[in-house]
């Protein structure tokens, strides 16, 4: 416990609540789930902790940041070919060329682009600094021209659809619509041993728990302020003598370098990227993720992708044929009666169970005047 | 923050309470299964023998894969009929691949680990089979995949009853050449890995036999706009269209292709992803006459096939009809049942070693497993779309072709 509270930023507001949380979560994740899930079931909480890793980025660009980032399949993508190359290099074994190159048939020795990934110091770095790279380039153009709002989520959304027609279009290379897939070793672990997979779900896990923290610190520091600030009303920031394409910027990058990372861990745990998973629809529905989760919320936005996938596995085993209609239907009663995701709906009970005890009358007005801000601050 | 701790504590705690039931409804979701070690799949020790399909039954690849989960549980429906398998019943679990290949490779692992599935029929597309090849050697479990393919490939756990290159485009090519006279070829196809590999054969292919490639278009699944790509066949003036589309997309090229002025004539077309299911969503005034290289088709003669036929019709309704992928998925359950009577058990590498040099009397006519690389014997058959929307067979090989899915025996093909 000691040691979480070390971890913690000095200005969290609820030091304690928060801290029982997380150990709570931490907890869960590292010690009840391992003990109480079956190996195949494990490995999918692993694919969905990856996903939670993504969806942390989500919950900053847009919860806080108010940026509708409808292309993070477009990061997540490129951490997983980063990892994906590496990973196919190596399993290849010294001088010999990855399967995936030798069917296309059309390479004597490794290509060019392939060549530096041959180094794990040069892939898993790459894995999240490309992404970051780009979004950097990308958000410097877009948000210093003030494209925002529907044009920005229009803009993100496209750069996914073409990346997808480059890696399919580029076969030889990428091993197009097939992707890269049948994978073995992951730095001495071997993918395909049940054990070894565990291991790999510590990894994630507590990668996830790490980056939770980290990006809940920048979320509550004076950065955080500023880029609820930016979100709310860019042009008043933006006179008060704050650059708003700055702010935007930093979210906009730690978000797409955590959709890397996301990307490079769920290459060993699944086992597969390929096209199909970065594209426009996948990138629309990692939204999804965080929008039933609770956009406001770093947390929630991390839960709502363990638990959309959670249900979304479930539900589709026990009805194969009419899961996507149920899903949807949940999706549309969602959106309809919880328009703020399953935060929203917890804070509702919280708030109807507060009105069935009233407490005093003037601690109730005290609890009701600070509201808007403490909302926020709340949320993070 | 000025709020009174009291309050404060106590929607920490209501927090704190929702975020454990919220996880216990997570974890009693996950861990809804019983005891499971992923061992491979041979226990077959209750009163019946579990056995999975797995197909898209949502998203873009639906349409086709549908009929496939059918046939394989017709034949289910007609083994457990004649008394099960060892003198069990089978009991098919079935999942849907969703058209997405990690939830292949996540469904692939659920039916193996925590169904114990004793085989799973299942798979259309090619990343769907690589999604889930992985999978299937890992676990020594075994997967039987029904479609044709793009070959090149001959996993140990994998048997594949659907035809390779060998079986289906080149005589198909051969047609074109011998038949139909064509000098001159044009590829079009939908933009993903087995139209792409089909082309890279064609291509080395028309090198040695004299057939010039005037053009090579691709356009992503799920494309419905094809006036460009028909402005330039036009251009190009083939003697004949190679066609590799898949799914959706064919009704929009086929459409498109008769608006232009264009009929079976003036160009003819040979497909080999378009069967007797698609020609119903394409309809057949837009498709008479043209061309498709298969190894069956419902007319195909013989009263294993009339009977298949009958019984399909009977259980799905008789407006369904049945097609190359459909059979071969029915073909490939009976397949494994033969094999599992003949080793007498469900164990895998039994099964393998058993199922080498198989016969079994298809409605396609009789086919063999081909023990080295698990691919089957099958005839080639071109046909010809007929106005009643079925499709007679023009021309094809007299006798079954064994499979050859590394394109070995063709010098043309070294390289590829």
């Amino acid at each position: 416990m000691n040691a979480v509270a070390k971890l913690l930023p000095s200005s969290a507001p609820k030091p304690s609540a928060f801290v029982v949380r997380f150990a709570l979560m931490a907890v869960a994740l590292l010690l009840i789930a391992p003990m109480v899930l079956s190996d195949f079931r494990l490995s999918l909480l692993a694919k969905f902790l990856c996903f939670a890793i993504l969806a942390i980025g989500i919950g900053l660009a847009w919860g806080q940041g108010g940026m509708l980032v409808l292309g993070q399949g477009l990061f997540f993508g490129l951490g997983g070919y980063c990892m994906g190359m590496h990973m196919k290099i190596v399993d290849a074994g010294p001088g010999q060329l990855p399967d995936i190159l030798t069917f296309s048939g059309q390479h004597e020795s490794l290509p060019l682009l392939w060549v530096p990934f041959s180094s794990a110091w040069f892939a898993i770095p790459m894995a999240i600094l490309l992404p970051m790279a780009i979004a950097a380039l990308l958000g410097a153009a877009i948000f210093r021209q003030r494209i925002r709002g529907a044009y920005f989520a229009i803009l993100s959304q496209a750069l996914a659809g073409a990346f997808v027609i480059v890696l399919v279009g580029n076969q030889a290379l990428t091993g197009g619509t097939n992707g890269l897939t049948n994978f073995q070793t992951f730095f001495g672990l071997s993918v395909t041993s049940p054990s070894d997979q565990r291991i790999l779900y510590f990894v994630v896990a507590v990668v996830l728990l790490v980056v939770f923290l980290a990006t809940r610190e920048l979320a509550l520091g004076r950065y955080g302020r500023l880029l609820l600030a930016v979100r709310d009303d860019e042009d008043r920031v933006r006179f008060l003598g704050y650059d708003p394409t700055r702010v935007k910027l930093v979210a906009y990058v730690v978000a797409a370098g955590l959709a890397g990372l996301a990307g490079a861990l769920f290459v060993p745990v699944v086992g597969i990227i390929s096209p199909a998973m970065l594209g426009i629809v996948p990138s629309v529905e990692m939204v999804i993720w965080v929008a039933l989760g609770g956009r406001t919320a770093l947390a929630w936005a991390a839960a709502g992708a363990v638990i959309v996938n959670t249900a979304k596995t479930n539900i589709s085993e026990q009805f194969p044929s009419t899961w996507l209609y149920m899903q949807g239907l949940l999706f549309v009663v969602v959106i309809l009666f919880l328009p703020k995701g399953i935060a929203g709906a917890v804070e509702n009970l919280r708030a109807l169970a507060a009105r069935r005890q009233p407490p005093p009358a003037i601690s109730r007005l005290t609890r009701r005047r600070p509201r808007a801000p403490a909302a926020a601050e709340e949320s993070v | 923050m000025n709020r009174p701790i009291r309050g404060q504590r106590r929607a920490g705690r209501r927090a704190l309470a929702l975020a454990l039931a919220a996880l216990a409804v997570v974890a009693v979701g996950c861990g809804s299964d019983s005891d499971e070690s992923s061992s491979s799949a041979t226990s077959a020790s209750g009163d019946t023998i579990p056995v999975g399909i797995l197909h898209s039954l949502s998203g873009t690849m639906a349409i086709s894969e549908v009929s496939v989960r059918d046939s394989a549980l017709l034949a289910i429906d007609e083994i457990n009929a004649a008394g099960g398998v060892l003198g069990k019943q089978l009991e098919p679990v079935v999942e849907d691949g969703a058209s997405d290949w990690p939830t292949f490779a996540e469904k692939a692992q659920k039916l193996i680990s925590t169904d114990k599935v004793a085989a799973t029929f299942g798979g259309w597309t090619s990343a769907s089979r690589k999604a889930m090849l992985p999978v299937f050697e890992r676990n020594k479990a075994l997967l039987y995949y029904p479609v044709q393919y793009e070959g090149l490939e001959s996993s140990p756990y994998i048997f594949y009853t659907g035809a390779t290159t060998n079986q289906q485009i080149i005589p198909g090519l051969e047609f074109l050449k011998e038949e139909l006279e064509a000098k001159t070829l044009f590829l079009v196809g939908s933009d993903y890995v087995f139209p792409r590999t089909a082309n890279k054969v064609i291509k080395a292919w028309a090198k040695v036999n004299d057939v010039e490639i005037v053009g090579e278009e691709y356009a992503p699944l799920g494309n419905t706009e094809y006036a460009t790509t028909i402005n330039k066949i036009k251009q190009a003036k083939p003697d004949a269209v190679f066609q590799t589309i898949n799914g959706d997309s064919n009704v929009a090229f086929w459409k498109q292709f008769k608006d232009a002025g264009l009929d079976s004539e003036t160009l003819p077309v040979i497909s080999v992803s378009t069967s007797e299911d698609e020609v119903k969503g394409v309809g057949i005034e837009n498709i008479v006459g043209q061309y498709v290289a298969w190894n069956y088709y419902q007319t195909t003669e013989g009263s294993k096939n009339e009977a298949f036929v009958k019984a399909y019709k009977e259980k799905y309704g008789q407006d369904r009809v049945t097609g190359d992928p459909i059979e071969a998925g029915y073909v490939s359950v009976h397949l494994w049942a033969l094999a599992v009577e003949k080793a007498g058990t469900t164990d895998v590498e039994k099964v393998k070693e058993a199922s080498k040099g198989l016969e079994f009397d298809a409605p396609e006519g009789k086919v063999t497993i081909d023990g080295e690389n698990q691919h089957i014997y099958k005839t080639a058959r071109i046909g010809q779309l007929q106005p009643d929307g079925l499709i007679k067979e023009v021309s094809g090989s007299d006798e079954p072709i064994k499979p050859d899915p590394f394109l070995k025996t063709y010098d043309w093909a070294t390289g590829l």
